[in-house]
């Protein structure tokens, strides 16, 4: 006896609905780049549950290449994060306005 | 039922983390929580039989992400989030996205359990690493390629970015201007201390 699908779908589907929220309620710049990655890993999930019901390697694949574009996320990111505190001395997203007006 | 019991123990702890992450105010909280999100779904990836990406999960998820993002936590030395100042009405926005993505994901649920049964296929080959591997190589090629010129992408851009670019020519043309700001008020401070002393001297 197995869990169904359907659990898995609406455990993924419960994870990037925190991470959304979580986008959105986070100021700093760090908070809402881990609240991507846990996005991220919620479609993972889902991968992996399809992958797994339907008896295919594609969608594990996929959950590999999905994990190398979150690590050049990640380091590319993180130097913009940095890049932007050297100017502002703060990772607040709301301070980075240079381009309003 | 092992199973089943596994899966609700560990989804409930991913979301119990995912919650504690969004909650907390201090970074550093935030970044362990989602550790421990990341290991209660490498658990999960474990109860669907795919042991590779258990461990790649772990490896690259918790290992490598995770520690370049408490690194830079600890470099900048972040303070607490602050409370949103401007753009108040976010947070409306943010709840009603939350309750549309919540009963999309209910819709979802209702409409997956209501198929009937599709004839599982424990294959129980799929998940291993030489099914994995044998399909990177093979099949998906171009893909993998792509991935590794994304990744040395990265790894540039990334240099590039940490690089000081504009900021030391910046730093001597300021540093050049006050050198030239002090050798004017010197000039003027020894013609005066000159002016001044010159007399007395005769």
């Amino acid at each position: 006896m197995e869990p169904s699908l359907a659990t898995y779908l609406a455990l993924s589907g419960i994870l990037f609905t925190i991470g959304t929220v979580g986008v959105i309620f986070k100021r700093n710049a760090i908070g809402m780049f881990m609240c991507i990655e846990l996005m991220l890993n919620a479609v993972n999930l889902t991968f992996v549950a399809f992958s797994r019901y339907y008896a295919d390697v594609t969608g594990q694949l996929f959950v590999f290449m999905v994990m190398s574009v979150a690590a050049a996320e990640a380091a590319v990111g993180l130097g913009i994060i940095i890049a932007f505190f050297r100017n502002r001395s703060s990772v607040d997203v709301d301070d980075a306005s240079i381009l309003k007006n | 039922m092992v199973t089943t019991a596994f899966f609700f123990l560990f989804a409930g702890l991913a979301i119990a983390c995912a919650i504690s992450m969004v909650y907390h105010k201090n970074p550093l909280y935030s970044a362990i929580s989602l550790v421990g999100v990341f290991i209660s779904l490498s658990c999960i990836y474990v109860t669907l039989a795919a042991p590779f990406i258990a461990a790649v999960q772990v490896l690259i998820y918790a290992g490598a992400i995770m520690v370049l993002v408490v690194f830079v936590i600890m470099l900048l030395n972040l303070e607490e989030d602050k409370p949103l100042g401007r753009l108040k009405y976010l947070y409306a926005m943010g709840g009603v996205l939350g309750v549309v993505l919540l009963v999309q994901t209910f819709f979802i649920f209702y409409a997956v359990s209501r198929e009937p049964k599709q004839t599982v296929k424990t294959d129980e080959t799929v998940g291993e690493t030489l099914s994995i591997g044998s399909a990177m190589y093979t099949e998906y090629l171009l893909p993998v390629e792509i991935v590794g010129i994304l990744l040395l992408m990265a790894i540039v851009g990334s240099v590039i970015l940490a690089r000081r670019f504009a900021q030391p020519q910046l730093e001597l043309i300021v540093d050049n201007e006050l050198d030239m700001r002090d050798a004017q008020t010197k000039e003027e401070s020894s013609d005066e201390l000159q002016g001044l002393e010159t007399p007395r001297f005769r």
